[in-house]
């Protein structure tokens, strides 16, 4: 399951690099979420997929699974929201203000 | 336990909450904001005498204990830093107050201001290295919003850039602590030290080393400042000043931890590698120093060779290199802000930043003129003044280290500092009056002094630190000896 889960991340990670790679802006911004979702299933699998109870005490069971990286990744998934929310904003802002979504046109003046 | 090391956290974090309240009531926002940074001062200031008198001060959130729960940890380290950060929060806070204008005060430039020193602090003070990525994005977060604050079209652009460069890099950061805890299983960075010292720090713990120090270099500007000088160059004077002395310095304090606390048993491979970046970061910061005839790009590869110069010193890591580098990093925080501010106001007086348009500026504006020169010899480390006595002890380390050749690269990359903002001087002050029509006279005599009262306290504080190294010394040592030690920390933070 371990191995499956590391090719998946694989998989989001490079879908995310190529889409961060291209030039329309909504496309960076969806591979940057593709990509931190590749972190966050990380963490999962690095922390042992589900193999015993929850760990709550009245449970009486031998094995209990490590509930740290859940929380790691709740946190880290309201961030990356937070960020990506912020940035669809911005996007459609300069769109506005800039008439273009092309990285490759936003260049311009450099040092006015 | 101590619960005033939550404060500086807390603080910030209310007044901006409150602050969010007074919108149409810009006086009572101003009044408030700077109330709290003062208050900032003082509990800063009460802490460090603290950490001097009683060692490492700690509190645990919740009152679970390190291994398993959230601790906050106020070494001298962090408490020089929060106090540094303090005042000079303080002089940018008093500058904007004059020039950033209504409409951005109107629209929520003070509550982003304290929660932007919520994360600086947080960072400074976490003693949990997940936390420490928490209290990244909470900085980080604040300033996408002050970049962008105001939304002209360069604004906008360059937030772009910088929001994608760091997503990318908080990422990074996740995966790093991914592979981290399932090597240690631990997040506490005192307990994370103390495991990577058992497992000893080699193969996996080497790559998870290096993945940290890319992810802090991109925060810190550290060789991979690509993203920095757009970025920087963007917001209006106050804002800029405060990302230029604050936000690469929580990336280079958050290297001086990892790689003093947890990843110190390789240097040859780890330190070494940081050393061949620092050196590289001040021969670029350097060339791009002196290659531009733009006042803001000038100050702003400033920031770059700065950023290398401090990480020489924690790559030597001799006792003497990383208390010139401490002094220098406090001393980098103040004049940096000092600059910036002063560059800010020479290009609102000159109207334009190109150093060709500009000159004369001296016959109007004296006071401007000498404080800007005071500023930049003391970036150059001139005797008296505060750069010098961290640049001689960075030098001192980094021969008794036998790093020869970039003690060289540090020395040559300090005068070409000294040339570019020199530059700057000869070029706006002296000389012809310049071809653009000086706005100084519609700005009014009044206006301009309203703004150079703070860069006066940044330069006077910086005199106060160079004349007084007496006084400072005990509070370096104390903070670079808990750096060279680990188990002072680990100590402090685990014993009960």
């Amino acid at each position: 399951m371990e191995l499956l889960m590391s090719v998946a991340i694989g998989i989001l990670f490079s879908v995310g690099t190529y889409l961060i790679l291209s030039r329309s802006i909504l496309r960076i911004i969806l591979g940057t979420g593709i990509m931190s979702h590749g972190s966050h299933l990380l963490i999962l699998t690095m922390g042992g997929l589900k193999r015993g109870a929850a760990p709550l005490l009245s449970e009486q069971a031998t094995v209990f699974t490590d509930p740290l990286p859940q929380a790691l990744i709740l946190t880290s998934i309201v961030i990356s929201f937070g960020v990506t929310g912020f940035f669809f904003v911005l996007a459609y802002r300069s769109y506005r203000e800039l008439g273009t979504d092309d990285m490759d046109e936003l260049r311009g003046e450099e040092h006015e | 336990m101590n619960n005033l090391v939550v404060m500086p956290i807390v603080l910030p974090l209310l007044t901006g909450a409150v602050l969010i309240f007074f919108r149409e009531q810009i006086i009572v926002q101003r009044f408030l904001s700077l109330v709290s940074v003062v208050v900032l001062i003082v509990i800063s200031f009460l802490l460090m005498q603290q950490v001097k008198q009683e060692g490492i001060q700690t509190l645990y959130a919740g009152g679970w204990l390190p291994p398993f729960g959230i601790a906050l940890v106020a070494d001298m380290f962090a408490m020089l830093l929060v106090l540094t950060t303090a005042i000079v929060a303080l002089c940018c806070l008093w500058f904007s107050f004059r020039s950033i204008g209504n409409p951005r005060e109107r629209y929520y430039f003070y509550p982003l201001f304290q929660f932007l020193l919520t994360g600086v602090c947080g960072s400074f003070l976490t003693g949990d290295i997940f936390n420490l990525f928490v209290f990244f994005e909470v900085m980080l977060m604040a300033s996408y919003v002050l970049i962008a604050h105001g939304g002209t079209n360069i604004q906008l652009r360059e937030t772009m850039k910088y929001i994608l460069i760091n997503s990318v890099s908080s990422t990074l950061f996740v995966c790093a602590l991914a592979y981290l805890y399932s090597v240690l299983g631990t997040l506490n960075m005192a307990d994370l030290s103390l495991r990577v010292a058992e497992a000893g720090q080699q193969g996996i713990l080497n790559v998870i080393a290096v993945l940290f120090l890319i992810v802090f270099s991109l925060k810190a500007g550290l060789f991979l400042y690509f993203w920095l000088p757009g970025s920087y160059s963007a917001p209006p004077t106050a804002i800029a000043a405060v990302f230029a002395a604050l936000l690469t310095k929580v990336g280079i304090y958050a290297l001086f931890r990892t790689f003093t606390l947890i990843f110190y048993h390789d240097p040859g491979f780890t330190h070494q590698l940081i050393a061949w970046m620092a050196a590289l970061t001040m021969i670029a910061g350097a060339i791009g120093a002196i290659a531009y005839q733009d006042v803001k790009q000038i100050l702003v590869y400033n920031v770059v060779i700065a950023v290398g110069f401090i990480v020489f010193g924690l790559a030597a890591m001799t006792s003497a290199s990383l208390q010139g580098a401490i002094f220098y990093l406090l001393h980098d925080m103040i004049i940096k802000a000092a600059l910036f501010l002063l560059g800010g106001a020479v290009i609102g007086i000159a109207g334009t930043s190109q150093l060709k348009r500009m000159g004369g500026l001296i016959r109007r504006h004296p006071l401007l003129g000498w404080l800007f020169f005071l500023a930049a010899i003391a970036l150059a480390g001139v005797p008296p003044l505060s750069g010098f006595i961290g640049k001689l002890q960075l030098v001192q380390g980094g021969i008794q280290a036998q790093m020869y050749g970039i003690v060289g690269i540090s020395l040559v990359s300090s005068l070409f500092v000294l040339y570019s903002v020199m530059k700057i001087f000869m070029n706006s002050f002296w000389g012809e009056t310049g071809e653009s029509p000086i706005g100084g006279e519609s700005q009014g005599g009044g206006a301009l002094k309203g703004l150079l009262a703070p860069c006066a306290v940044l330069i006077g504080l910086s005199v106060v630190m160079g004349l007084g190294v007496e006084w400072m010394i005990p509070y370096i040592e104390a903070a670079a000896g808990t750096l060279l030690d680990p188990y002072i920390y680990i100590d402090a933070v685990l014993k009960e």
